[in-house]
């Protein structure tokens, strides 16, 4: 019922009729991220050991996620909407599939093999989580409802439990606050707020001792003490913080830091990849890319305050908080102030499906901020 | 229709919207800040550390390989050791020119393609400044040779690091395995820091089964290097601690005796302690050298152990399964006589031929001479000269249930649950294992061929060992095990709670018919009793290699030696307190009595002349 949307709009006197709505693409939020991806295909091409190779991989997949984000962006919020429960399902189905199916390496089964292609269900969730809950909390009265809460709460504790069983703490931590978000932003009672956090200091303990694998807890032992582990993840850390440090205020220049030239800093081009930055660039470089972010998610959130629809709020919203996320948790893991969990820095860190589902992300907030004006 | 919708205020909730964004967006920009003032303190304020950290060459973490543990036999005596051997390694990061210093080596001493090869996947694994080993086990004139050409040799060097050696040869090499370079596919699933400075890892027998305990926890130190990336100091080191130090209950005199009794033939041996199930001796013939594996085997050797047509590298004892053939008898005896199938009284007549109601074709005792063993057999003798035609009908009489049954009990059909990797298990047939893996029903012609240890019945050596062992202890449940202690603490005995229900005089009746196999006269192992100071108690097995016409009689001169029988035999001794229980077969040795029972004997004979008490090596 909406196919004839695009022609409507075309026809209709009073509609917008500058290209970029005609489109459906939000200018500043193109450019920001066609910046980013410059930035991050620069860093690459230095943390990679001046490898073609991987700066050809990763564009390619930039210009995949920049035409599905177009691709995405001309469907109507609505259908989204509407669309959203069955997407959910879909991704729920193959979370329990990988649970049986799954591939993977190390222990940890993340993946579905399609035959062609693989695929990693938790992260459509990343998606699908927030998307269902938006349109779920979209349609009632707001505040949501002790039964709606509730409902919500549980519509995004099963895929975070079942990503958490992979195990993928990272990932499920996403879609855990993505949940939360979404939660929030629909005006969250004081008291759910109040007993949310209460309820994660008590989680703390039971995640300690029932949940976290042995390897995880290392890892926040590793936080408290690198000097414990100089072998492991504490070798990652004083490595990337040397490198950090080591840029000062303008850094080294481009592919002349010599931790990371040298190799000694590990997954430089994919986790660890803000290292590389800050050493060849120093905290001018650091600071400039920040506020690189912080422009698109001060975009994402005038989206969000400009949509039509309270599903285009909450979606829009959510997903600005859960790109901070990323970009929190990734900076304070390299710099040390957080445990090391793998989590890629958006748009800089090497990695093609994770690029593609941030995509896909801004493909929808293209697709709010376009949608024309109800009336 | 919405939900609620009449009573929804979109004003209300836009407001409220805007209002919960406005705190999210404070609550990220406060973040943002902590995470510049992060970057901040690590750039700006502590700048001078790090720059110096960085920039004055730098400082390494080494990691410091920890000394594998050792294995010692029952009596201290050392059968897996540690010895230094020279490794040529290369820090690439040194050398100028890689290709010209390979180039270099190669004029002073001996590199080949493949080691170039190999030398070039490792560093494609390592981290940064670490050692990559290119040449192994370098020989004296080869360091000697080095050392002279060190100054134009900037970057590579020679590194002393220790590794396996076991003294004994092939003596121990299918129970104590041996070790060898981590492989690709394991380094995939080992904990690679764990592993950092070591690289070999244990492949197979103890050393793969006690991997974690013999590995021992990787050092590391922190050193400085100057511009060469020579060392000039060592920060900070944490020692390595070395890995556990096994004693075994094997004795190592009686795996030689029993090792040398065997000579050519091949087969396998399992001795084992009855007091503890410890195993005294486990020797599967022929054997090979492990410390060819150590460093690397050359394909030549490698492919004349794999295709060796008597399977060298083949663990007979706990790996090749065997039909039990006669030495199962003892076993169903005491089965019949506690469920008063039979009495001890009980008779047959035996022509050679058993009929089975409804089968026209008969069952024959193939290794008896036509006629059978006469009249007034009764179980002591169908023990003693083996009659195969009582056997027959006391299967039936008793049932596959029954004697599937207590046959798990004895340690049969299923893995003995032994301290070592990839053990067989054996088959032990019973009703649901024939519907399970053939699909089809049990017939009364299957457990008479199971009544004599053949049909599908299979057993592993050293189950007809801890078959024997439980016989002999009267029904004590024992799992057997190779170590009797880790680092000098010894490791509890694994007994299970209760014995086997089988009476008193039931096991007496028994054991003296298999005194009598070994010491009447017409006992099947008559000939290793010449000369005995103490009594051993035995039973001697025939097991087909390949099927024969009822017919027929077995004849070796007319089928190739590699399809004669397998000789069998389970002992114990001595007889009236039993110490020491064997399993043991001979590969196409024909007859229990005359290839097996005599390698049995030499074994017994080591074990009572030594009797010494054991020594438990600590750290």
């Amino acid at each position: 019922m909406y196919r004839n949307d695009f022609v409507r709009q075309l026809n209709s006197p009073g509609g917008d009729r500058r290209p970029s709505r005609i489109m459906h693409i939000d200018i500043p939020l193109l450019l920001i991220l066609m910046a980013l991806c410059s930035i991050g295909l620069a860093v690459l091409y230095s943390a990679s050991a001046e490898s073609i190779f991987y700066v050809k991989r990763q564009a390619t997949f930039m210009l995949i996620g920049l035409f599905a984000m177009i691709g995405i962006a001309q469907f109507q919020p609505r259908l989204w909407e509407r669309w959203s429960i069955f997407i959910y399902v879909c991704g729920l189905l193959s979370l329990v599939a990988v649970l049986f199916f799954g591939v993977g390496a190390k222990g940890a089964q993340r993946w579905l093999d399609l035959g062609v292609t693989r695929f990693q269900p938790s992260e459509l969730m990343k998606i699908a989580v927030p998307m269902t809950l938006a349109s779920y909390l979209g349609k009632r009265h707001l505040p949501p409802r002790f039964k709606h809460v509730s409902i919500a709460v549980i519509a995004t504790l099963i895929p975070v439990l079942l990503v958490a069983r992979q195990p993928d703490l990272g990932t499920s931590l996403i879609i855990f606050s993505s949940g939360f978000f979404a939660l929030f932003l629909a005006g969250l009672g004081k008291r759910y707020l109040l007993s949310t956090v209460l309820l994660a200091m008590a989680a703390v303990p039971t995640m300690w001792f029932y949940v976290m694998y042995d390897y995880q807890k290392q890892r926040v032992l590793t936080l408290l003490s690198p000097e414990q582990d100089k072998l492991g993840a504490g070798w990652n850390i004083m490595q990337s913080t040397t490198a950090i440090g080591s840029g000062g205020l303008s850094g080294k220049g481009w592919t002349q830091g010599t931790q990371s030239q040298l190799n000694f800093l590990p997954e430089s081009h994919t986790d660890f990849i803000i290292a590389v930055l800050a050493e060849e660039f120093g905290l001018i470089g650091v600071l400039g890319m920040l506020a690189l972010y912080l422009l698109l998610i001060g975009r994402c959130m005038i989206i969000a305050l400009n949509a039509q629809s309270m599903f285009g709020r909450i979606m829009a919203g959510t997903i600005s908080l859960t790109f901070f996320v990323y970009i929190f948790v990734n900076m304070g893991m390299v710099s040390g102030i957080l445990p090391v969990v793998g989590a890629p820095l958006p748009f800089i860190s090497y990695g093609g499906t994770a690029i593609v589902t941030l995509f896909l992300g801004f493909g929808i907030l293209m697709a709010i901020s376009t949608e024309p004006k109800r009336i | 229709m919405r939900d609620g919708a009449a009573f929804s205020d979109p004003a209300r909730e836009r407001i409220m919207f805007a209002r919960r964004l406005l705190v999210t967006a404070v609550i990220t920009v406060l973040l943002t800040a902590l995470l510049i003032a992060r970057y901040f303190d690590l750039q700006i304020s502590r700048y001078e550390d790090f720059a110096t950290q960085s920039n004055n060459n730098r400082v390494l973490v080494r990691p410091v390989a920890p000394s594998r543990g050792l294995i010692y036999d029952r009596h201290s005596k050392l059968i897996a050791d540690n010895r230094p051997s020279y490794n040529l390694t290369i820090v690439p990061e040194r050398s100028a020119d890689l290709d010209k210093l390979l180039a270099d080596l190669g004029e002073v001493i001996s590199i080949s393609e493949r080691d170039i090869e190999r030398f070039r996947k490792r560093l494609k694994q390592r981290r940064p400044f670490e050692k990559t080993n290119l040449r192994f086990n370098l020989s004296e004139e080869e360091r000697a040779a080095l050392a002279v050409n060190g100054h134009r040799l900037v970057g590579a060097e020679t590194s002393a690091r220790l590794k396996r050696f076991y003294p004994d040869g092939e003596l121990f090499s299918h129970v104590v395995g041996y070790v060898g370079r981590i492989n690709e596919r394991e380094s995939q699933t080992i904990e690679a820091v764990k592993y950092r400075g070591t690289d070999s890892i244990g492949k197979i027998g103890l050393e793969k089964f006690y991997e974690q305990n013999l590995l021992g926890e990787v050092g590391s130190e922190q050193v400085e290097t100057n511009a060469l990336g020579r060392v000039t100091r060592v920060l900070d080191k944490t020692g390595a601690k070395s890995g556990d130090n096994l004693t075994l209950y094997l004795d190592s005199q009686l795996q030689k005796v029993g090792h040398e009794a065997f000579k050519d033939k091949r087969g396998a041996l399992v001795a084992i302690e009855i007091e503890t199930g410890g195993i005294l001796s486990m020797i599967s013939a022929p054997s090979y050298d492990p410390n060819l594996f150590v460093s690397g085997i050359s394909q030549k050797n490698y492919d004349s152990l794999l295709y060796s047509l008597d399977r060298p590298l083949f663990d007979r004892a706990v790996r090749g399964q065997y039909p039990p053939g006669s030495t199962i008898k003892p076993l169903f005896g005491l089965i019949a006589l506690q469920h008063n199938i039979v009495t001890p009284s009980y008779k047959i007549k035996d022509n050679g031929y058993f009929y089975f109601k409804g089968i026209e074709r008969p069952w024959r005792d193939h290794n008896f001479a036509r006629g059978g063993h006469g009249d007034g057999v009764d179980m002591a003798k169908a023990i003693i000269e083996s009659c195969n035609i009582y056997f027959y009908g006391l299967g039936v009489k008793t049932g596959i249930d029954l004697l599937s049954d207590y046959g798990m009990q004895f340690g049969l059909g299923s893995r003995t649950g032994i301290d070592l990797p990839s053990e067989s298990s054996g088959i032990m047939p019973s009703r649901a294992w024939k519907k399970g893996s053939r699909g089809q029903s049990w017939f009364n012609g299957d457990t008479i061929n199971t009544s004599i240890g053949q049909g599908f019945m299979l057993a592993t050596p050293l189950q007809l060992a801890v078959m024997s062992a439980r016989i002999a202890s009267r029904g004590e449940v024992l799992t057997p095990k190779l170590v009797k202690a880790i680092n000098g603490e010894e490791q509890p005995l694994l007994k299970a709670e209760s014995d086997i229900n089988i009476s008193e005089k039931h096991w007496d009746y028994m054991h003296q018919a298999m005194q009598d196999v070994v010491h009447s006269s017409r006992g099947t192992a008559r000939s290793i009793s010449n000369g005995l100071t103490y009594k051993i108690a035995g039973k001697t097995g025939t097991a087909q290699a390949i099927s024969i016409d009822a017919e027929d009689k077995y004849d070796s001169s007319k089928i190739a030696e590699r399809q004669w029988d397998h000789a069998l035999f389970i002992a114990f001794a001595p007889a009236d307190d039993p110490k020491i229980a064997i399993g043991l077969i001979v590969e196409n040795g024909e007859h229990g009595g005359s290839a097996a029972a005599p390698i049995a004997r030499a074994v017994i004979d080591a074990y009572m002349q030594s009797n010494s008490p054991t020594t438990l090596v600590k750290r």
